[in-house]
């Protein structure tokens, strides 16, 4: 539970010299930002303008002066938006639920309990973390292939389903369970079902916050492994139609583009935001180390 | 002798009953509590499923492949020795994507070590207003990377905003090619790299920061160090193992870079597929429905393999040597 910031003080002291290093700093962050947000409020302002306003050159404004969603409902119109945002939640769902619950359940079981096998589970874990997935995947499809799930969800799903990252994560968060806690409980004639649920679950809650957003983000974002393994248009994800429409004549209007990716990228930011206190908080507890 | 060992053992527990329940209960021996032995492997079992199957079986057999001449969609699959490796050798498409993705990482892993370190020691002090800058940097990271491509080549199109700017200050006579010139491209696609990572970096070294002695500033202060001298002198070498973790790290996405260049130089990998990165030419090589071979494929994938390894022992080795003096 580290505090990440140092003694304020430092910084906003009384003398001229501190509030001039203050305003340095703040003029310095504030350049930072306008590169790092600064291409995410083109993409929104373009997206927003309407036809007869310039995006580039010397008339071009930052700001839409005539604000339209026309971009918006030409996506939607033109490209199954709503469908590739449907497939898209469906595997954000798949992935999210199976990394909660499975790395969640051996985690225990990996720092709580001893039992034959554990130290070989725990070095598989090790082992398979050092091959990148890019030079696995060629093996994988052909595994998926066997299984006949090519052109299917469970196909895109099942590789990633369960990360041995979040295993190790969830290891360390139980690890760290004062051993006291559990044996009040089990004076109380808890069981080990009970026990895991009442008091290993909640203790984790700032990990799973964790594991939550990341493992959302991830399936949200994965762009490679759907692209191999889906072939129809019916089950295209958002990255993977965002990909297409590019590909497709109507790139040659960059609002409906812009349009198309402002829609790829406000769930997971508003999902984010929503749960930026915990999982900084998460974060700073350990559960990324 | 028996009884002598059974009335110690009685003594034993007849002394400490509770370090006895203890260590029952605790994380040492909690075997003895299952009268199920397959408890834990239930639980464990569909974890142990998916990473034997799907982490570690699939590099074992893409070994197995690179001696085969498999298809993608079946069919193949006899032995041919050392073909594939041989026709890795004469290749001059695959050097081409493993020189590009050596390009990659040697320039993207400074500046993902670096410059998060710097952005990091500037939001480690809580002013008013941090939390908002804090988040603002983080946004390129939650953001999907091919909506954020579209957008970067939007921006470094050859009409486009950073094009048109740079043309009004009269820096430029005519565009800059960002997306067509394969050198260019691959820069475009390292600085969109380092610009969506820097704030996931930025939170490793957070963490690291936080365990660096505010003393040692506040003394550094008092001898009159300036930022640059108090950052060089105590933020760097407090934070060297976690520059060690994040070149390890940044240097391995760096050899899995796809899609910013699927999606900045086309879907053909600039020009002739000559910005092509490793991933990128084992998906075409191996992956295609039509002409793929999954085993020169699978050559292909060793070799990233064997290339990460080895830039992973080389960060290992210039970050410990720089520990000596």
């Amino acid at each position: 539970m580290s505090i990440v910031e140092r003694s304020p003080r430092r910084t906003v002291g009384r003398s001229p010299r501190r509030t001039r290093a203050l305003i340095v700093r703040y003029a310095i962050l504030t350049g930072i930002l306008a590169i790092s947000i600064g291409p995410l409020l083109w993409q929104l302002s373009s997206s927003l303008k309407g036809q007869g306003e310039a995006l580039f050159g010397t008339e071009a404004t930052f700001l839409p002066q005539d604000p339209s969603f026309a971009a918006y409902a030409t996506v939607f119109e033109q490209v199954p938006m709503a469908l590739y945002i449907r497939n898209s939640l469906i595997m954000c769902l798949l992935t999210v639920a199976s990394q909660v619950v499975f790395p969640t359940l051996a985690g225990y079981m990996l720092s709580r309990r001893q039992w034959r096998g554990r130290t070989v589970f725990y070095w598989l874990l090790i082992v398979s973390m050092m091959f990148p997935f890019e030079s696995i995947m060629v093996s994988l499809y052909m595994q998926i292939r066997d299984l006949g799930l090519v052109n299917s969800f469970v196909g895109v799903w099942l590789p990633g389903a369960i990360a041995a990252v979040n295993v190790l994560i969830m290891r360390a968060t139980f690890a760290a369970v004062p051993d006291e806690v559990e044996e009040a409980a089990m004076l109380d004639g808890a069981g080990e079902w009970r026990r895991f649920v009442r008091i290993y679950l909640p203790a984790a809650r700032g990990s799973l916050v964790v594991v939550v957003i990341n493992s959302f983000i991830a399936a949200w974002d994965d762009f490679l492994w759907p692209f191999i393994v889906l072939r129809s248009e019916e089950l295209y994800t958002l990255s993977l139609g965002l990909a297409r429409l590019s590909a497709s004549s109507l790139s040659f209007d960059p609002r409906v583009l812009m349009a198309g990716s402002v829609i790829a990228i406000v769930p997971i930011m508003v999902l984010f935001i929503a749960l930026q206190k915990h999982f900084f908080k998460g974060v700073e507890s350990g559960a990324i180390k | 002798m028996t009884t002598r060992i059974t009335s110690r053992r009685a003594a034993v527990r007849a002394a400490s009953p509770p370090a006895r329940r203890r260590s029952r209960g605790g994380a040492t021996s909690g075997a003895a509590l299952y009268r199920q032995w397959w408890t834990p492997l239930l639980w464990t079992a569909p974890a142990i499923a998916v990473i034997v199957g799907f982490g570690i079986f699939p590099f074992v057999n893409t070994v197995v492949l690179s001696f085969t001449d498999a298809r993608p969609l079946g069919g193949g699959g006899s032995w041919v020795g050392w073909e594939n490796y041989a026709r890795l050798l004469t290749d001059s498409a695959f050097w081409l994507a493993t020189r590009n993705s050596i390009f990659y990482a040697v320039v993207a892993v400074p500046l993902l070590v670096v410059l998060p370190l710097v952005l990091a020691q500037l939001v480690v002090t809580r002013i008013p207003g941090i939390g908002f800058f804090r988040t603002g940097f983080y946004a390129p990271v939650v953001a999907s990377m091919v909506a954020v491509a579209l957008v970067w080549q939007s921006l470094l199109s050859e009409r486009g905003p950073v094009n048109s700017a740079l043309q009004q200050f009269g820096l430029i006579s005519s565009p800059i090619p960002f997306l067509s010139d394969t050198t260019l491209l691959l820069l475009s696609a390292i600085a969109l790299t380092v610009w969506k990572g820097l704030g996931w970096y930025m939170i490793f070294y957070l963490a690291a920061l936080a365990n660096v002695p505010k003393e040692l500033y506040e003394a550094a202060e008092l001898d009159g160090a300036g930022p640059v001298r108090q950052f060089l002198h105590i933020t760097v070498p407090g934070v060297r193992l976690t520059m060690l973790l994040i070149a390890i790290m940044s240097g391995i996405g760096s050899l899995r870079v796809f899609t910013e260049i699927y999606v900045l130089g086309g879907a053909t990998g600039g020009l002739g597929g000559q910005a092509r990165t490793l991933p990128f030419y084992i998906r075409d090589t191996a992956l295609d429905p039509i002409a793929g071979n999954a085993g020169y494929g699978a050559a292909v994938s060793v070799a990233l393999f064997l290339l990460t390894v080895g830039l992973a022992v080389l960060s290992h080795r210039l970050g410990s040597e720089k520990e000596e003096p």
